[in-house]
């Protein structure tokens, strides 16, 4: 572990409790100077460079590489291809869970999609590395591609997501819309998205005889380190991975793709440490995506505004050799209360990468369509898009009929109606103008996103100097887990968060799930919780049986920790310290471990989701089309806030992220070759500063017992949902051009006039 | 990377030397051209880096009213130049819509003008593309190219040419000033940049070796400085290429347009002075119908190129906004986001 030198800014350090105080990053120093070691930033002795060479074609097989012009060039040392690799201990062909999915590590010369890794050149500079790929002039043999929403026949998956069913129904949805005074019938498309992390995927591998030393960016260490495990045939105890910054992952850095693998292999084929990283463009295809939606919505509603029916199915895509299914239509199983709902999906195969989660899952792109389609609805009923929603609340989840865990969801559209002033909003479209002549539309949109709980460990300690450690193989992505975890750890340890050592990112630590589902933080932070109470309750068995204490015999349900110190609940007055108590026991450290894991009783009996409610405010050139967000304002109920500072950014970069799905991004496909156009973050556009508008995030209270021990439901994905929407349907607003195809483009909108 | 010889000329008969010699290329700050490189678009045996030459740095008034821009100025220095933003400001004004703040810094004045098309399948050397590889076809034509030109294209290539600073600059008349094997010549920045015709391959009426060494604006390009603007919509307010923009500037007297300069970016594959829509609007008053009548003028012969009919129609109606904004008079300041339709709206500061 390289040394981390973690600081809290004096101004923000704050006695007692450390959970709520809004800290700054702990890292953030070492970032500011660049002294936050990624993994790209290691350089091991006699390190060579990797460099993959990838396919042009997106289906056929490579018939020829010229990999002797390749090593004629000087500096470079190996070229790795099918027939010269080292052997893998099974086929990644095989999927031996269902977070295993199949990769391209040279086991064929098949191509499968445009920019899949068709050979590996090492060198002794990057430049050299980078010029043998060029020279590797494959030819192909090339077979049309199967590219869009359209291609081959559809299909139904057996699952959606992770083990979603594909269909869900409530009650009769065709009488619903049958006896509907009002529907719709309305499709939306959503593009391929590409996660685009600002750290490219990079892998630094180095083995030592059978032992293996990586570093990685991850957001799954020990998932990682499993699947490095079984792929090389060697035991996990002899892998040790280190992780302690991701410049961003959300969702593609969170399971072992093909080209960290090839890393791996090119370190074993030429026995020296090798580093290999991604260009940008080649993170478009053996990294994950977005898959790009089609999605039908059939809403009805009686006179009242009431929905009768409510029928979301959504078309998606996979690749042509694994399975993953966004689960789009999933979105409306929760928000809205409806006598029938029905969900499905259907699919097509096509030549790309395969589709992975990416930040809010299915949530997202069946986000942005609902809340589109609710508010297409509520205007054809003539009422207020959030009095509708408000008509609509679901009390209960709709299809399970569970009781919800918590939701505080109308206090969001309240408290966000009223900092966003949304009760001057003009029903009618095209209304609003500012000085300038521009127009100007209000939209909303309701977030939502599941409050989810994996399974973690965490190691406490209690030194005999007064201080503690908390040792957990959490992943700081940049969200804050250094400092939000760390805060938890001091809490739960009774100590000031300068006296905690808190490790992390690290794969020779206990395991902490994966930083993924937005559960991250109350999965380690329920494990950091056990842990920290065990230990807690060793040091309070020591104390309370021990006559020469002042806690002799007040029990462990007797005894709090605080300052470092143990104190008798009843009388505060009595206690003593840590230190004493171990000095006195004889102890030098005393440990404990403990487990965050879902409570599946809870589960089975309430739905468990974080909420929201986003408005926003867009201008546009009535004449030319183009949209700026001009102001969002965004209420989320999630739970336990374990740090304001740190929680506000997550929203701010969801909300961010939901405008971009809204106006920007999109991965421009090639309908004839399947390649994609705009690899690069020049032409990939996602907002820039001038785009960001005044943000304003307002968390609402919510104490929800029933979640994790800590009442936490995260907050890292839900902000993109309901955002989306609110932008589109701002912009429908401003000018009465309903737009269903993502990213709304300056042409959707010249039509207008 | 492929290997290449880099050499740094002491002077400028020196670089054109260099330069003249099959398979070499003139770096400036290397925004464009090291992109190319990387992508192996362009693959170049020798680099001659023109960056250390003395005296191209200069901004000069000459004695005859006309302003001297040397070829390395940077984008940056040019547009913040306090004389020069007032005397022509919707070229100040294109400049800071470009790019970035730390793109501007770099660029240069010559590498601005000669960067290439950003036509995704120049940039992707899978694609077949005539402009990139002469005779081998042209993907954009039958592909995503909703961006393409809609004036001036042929079939053997629909790319536009991405320059905003040359847009205004083409309005004005601006001059170029050419160090050849033969010595010194210039030629008007409009004859600089090739439309395709058979030959996509040549981008500009240049030879081997030759050198742009100086811009020059005229001393009639000073009488706009009171009614000229610089208008770009693009897909996000700021660090994006123009869909469509316009250079528009006016010479207003008595009420009377006295003359009219209009050039149109983002269409074709040069910057597009529109010279029959100039034609309508001398002598007539700046009203909102004359800008209309113009705006047709300027797109008569547009014709879509793929998937970009809606690049007329927005052009036509960024002529008249243009237009319409010049006549209104140039802004004591250029706006905070210059060249944005959103410029007068109140808002970041950061374009
Ligand atoms: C992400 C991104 C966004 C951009 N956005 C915009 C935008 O919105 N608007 C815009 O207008 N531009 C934009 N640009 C382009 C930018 O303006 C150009 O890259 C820049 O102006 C080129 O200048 P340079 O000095 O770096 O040229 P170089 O890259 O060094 O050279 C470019 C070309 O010009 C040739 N050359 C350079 N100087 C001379 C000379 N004196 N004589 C003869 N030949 C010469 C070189 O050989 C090369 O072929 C963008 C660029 C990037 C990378
Ligand atoms: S439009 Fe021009 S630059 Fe683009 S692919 Fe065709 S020939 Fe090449």
């Amino acid at each position: 572990m390289p040394e981390l030198n973690l600081t809290s800014a004096p101004a923000h350090l704050r006695h007692g409790s450390n959970i709520g105080q809004p800290l700054t990053r702990r890292d953030g120093i070492l970032k500011v100077k660049g002294q936050a070691t990624y993994a790209a930033d290691n350089h091991p002795p006699g390190m060579l460079f990797a460099v993959m060479a990838v396919s042009s074609i997106a289906h056929g097989r490579v018939t020829s590489l010229d990999v002797a012009a390749a090593k004629r060039h000087p500096g470079v040392v190996d070229v790795m291809t099918p027939d010269h690799k080292p052997q893998l201990a099974i086929d990644p062909e095989i999927k031996t869970n269902p977070f295993v999915f199949r990769m391209e590590v040279l086991q064929s010369n098949e191509v499968r999609y445009a920019n899949q890794p068709i050979a590996v050149v090492i060198a002794e500079t990057l430049e050299a590395a980078t010029e043998g790929a060029v020279l590797l002039a494959p030819r192909y043999e090339a077979q049309p591609a199967l590219v869009g929403l359209d291609a081959g026949t559809s299909y139904v998956p057996p699952v959606v997501g992770v083990g979603n069913p594909t269909e869900n129904h409530l009650g009769d949805v065709e009488a619903g819309l049958a006896s509907a005074d009002k529907q719709i019938d309305a499709i939306y498309e959503t593009p391929p998205q590409y996660h685009n992390a600002m750290e490219p995927h990079a892998i630094v591998a180095a083995w030592d005889g059978d032992s293996l030393q990586i570093d990685m960016p991850t957001q799954g260490l020990m998932l990682s380190l499993g699947r490095i495990a079984e792929l090389f045939g060697i035991a996990p105890d002899k892998i040790h991975i280190r992780s302690p910054f991701l410049g961003g992952g959300f969702g593609s850095k969170g399971l072992m793709s093909g080209p960290p693998t090839l890393g791996i292999m090119a370190a074993k084929l030429v026995g020296k440490p090798v580093k290999l990283v991604l260009r940008r463009e080649q993170m478009y295809g053996p990294v994950g995506h977005r898959a790009p939606t089609r999605q039908r919505l059939r809403i009805g509603a009686d006179g009242e505004g009431r929905l009768t029916a409510l029928d979301h199915h959504a078309r998606t895509v996979s690749s042509t050799f694994d399975d993953f299914y966004e689960p789009a239509a999933d979105a409306s199983h929760t928000l809205y209360a409806s006598p029938a709902i029905r969900t499905s999906h259907d699919a097509v195969r096509v030549n790309t990468g395969t589709p992975l989660f990416m930040r809010a899952p299915g949530e997202a792109t069946g986000s942005i369509a609902l809340e589109s389609a609710i508010d297409e609805m509520a205007w054809a009923c003539g009422i207020d898009p959030l009095a509708f929603r408000l008509k609509n609340y679901a009390e209960v989840e709709p299809i399970t009929g569970r009781p919800f865990s918590s939701k505080a969801l109308r206090a969001c559209y309240d408290q966000g109606a009223a900092r966003f002033g949304w009760a001057k909003r003009s029903l009618q479209p095209g209304q609003m103008r500012d000085d300038a002549g521009l127009l100007v539309g209000w939209g909303m949109g309701t977030a939502t996103f599941p409050a989810l709980m994996f399974q973690a460990e965490a190691r406490a300690v209690i030194r005999l100097d007064g201080s503690g450690a908390m040792e957990i193989g959490a992943h700081d992505m940049g969200q804050g887990a250094w400092t939000a975890l760390a805060q938890i750890a001091a809490d739960e340890l009774g100590l000031d968060i300068d006296r905690v050592e808190f490790k992390a990112g690290s794969s020779d630590l206990p395991d902490a799930g994966i930083a993924g589902g937005s559960a991250h933080t109350a999965t380690a932070g329920a494990a950091i919780h056990s842990a920290g109470a065990a230990v807690i309750a060793k040091l309070a068995d020591l104390a309370t049986n021990d006559e020469r204490s002042p806690l002799f015999g007040a029990g462990n349900a007797g005894v709090i920790a605080r300052n470092g110190r143990l104190i008798r609940r009843d009388d505060e007055s009595r206690g003593e310290s840590y230190v004493e108590i171990l000095a006195r026991a004889r102890i030098v450290e005393i440990e404990a471990r403990g487990t965050g894991a879902p409570n599946p009783a809870a589960m089975e009996e309430y739905a468990m989701h974080a909420h929201g409610a986003v408005f926003a405010e867009v201008k546009v050139d009535p004449e030319l089309g183009q949209v700026r967000v001009t102001r969002m304002v965004g209420a989320f109920a999630a739970g336990r806030i374990v740090n304001p500072h740190l929680v506000k950014s997550q929203l701010f970069g969801g909300m961010i992220w939901g405008m971009s799905f809204a106006l920007h991004e999109e991965a421009i496909t090639d309908r004839r070759s399947g390649r994609i156009m705009n690899a690069n973050l020049g032409e990939y556009h996602i907002p820039v500063n001038a785009d960001v508008p005044p943000l304003d995030v307002i968390t609402v209270e919510e104490h929800d017992p029933h979640v994790n021990a800590l009442g936490i439901k995260g907050v890292g994905e839900i902000g993109i949902t309901g955002s989306a929407g609110a932008v589109a349907n701002a912009v429908w607003h401003a000018t009465g051009v309903r737009v269903r195809r993502f990213p709304i483009r300056i042409e959707d909108l010249l039509a207008q006039r | 990377m492929k290997q290449f010889d880099y050499v740094r000329p002491a002077t400028v008969t020196e670089a054109v030397a260099a330069a003249a010699q099959p398979g070499a290329v003139y770096l400036a700050a290397g925004t464009n051209l090291l992109d190319l490189m990387k992508g192996g678009v362009s693959r170049p045996d020798r680099l001659v880096d023109v960056t250390h030459l003395g005296g191209l740095d200069q901004i000069e008034t000459l004695a005859d009213g006309s302003l001297r821009i040397g070829a390395l100025v940077s984008n940056a220095d040019l547009a913040h130049d306090a004389d020069f933003a007032k005397s022509y400001p919707a070229v100040a004004e294109a400049l800071l819509s470009g790019a970035s703040a730390q793109l501007r810094n770099a660029a240069t004045v010559g590498g601005n003008l000669l960067q290439r098309t950003r036509c995704a399948y120049f940039y992707d050397t899978a694609s077949r593309c005539n402009k990139r590889e002469a005779g081998t076809g042209c993907d954009a034509r039958e592909g995503e190219n909703r961006t393409h030109s809609v004036l001036g294209w042929s079939e053997s290539c629909i790319a536009t040419h991405p320059s905003d600073f040359c847009v205004p600059l083409v309005a004005l008349d601006a001059v170029i000033e050419i160090e050849g094997k033969h010595g010194r010549r210039e030629i008007a920045l409009d004859e600089l940049h090739r439309l395709p015709g058979n030959t996509p391959e040549r981008d500009a009426a240049l030879e081997p070796g030759d050198l742009i060494v100086a811009v020059r604006l005229p001393p009639s390009a000073r009488g706009f400085a009171a009614h000229a603007r610089y208008l770009k919509v693009r897909e996000r307010t700021s660090y994006a290429f123009a869909v469509v923009s316009a250079a528009s500037a006016l010479r207003i007297e008595n009420g009377k347009i006295a003359e009219a300069r209009l050039a149109l970016g983002g269409v074709a594959a040069k910057p597009w002075r529109a010279r029959a829509a100039e034609d309508v609007l001398r002598g007539v008053a700046p009203t909102a119908d004359a800008f209309q009548e113009a705006a047709w003028r300027a797109l008569t012969d547009a014709k879509p190129s793929g998937d970009n009919a809606f690049k007329i129609e927005l052009a036509r109606r960024i002529v008249v906004r243009a237009l319409t904004l010049a006549a209104a008079g140039t802004p004591a300041r250029i706006p905070a986001l210059p060249a944005s339709p959103f410029a007068s709206t109140s808002g970041a500061i950061h374009a």
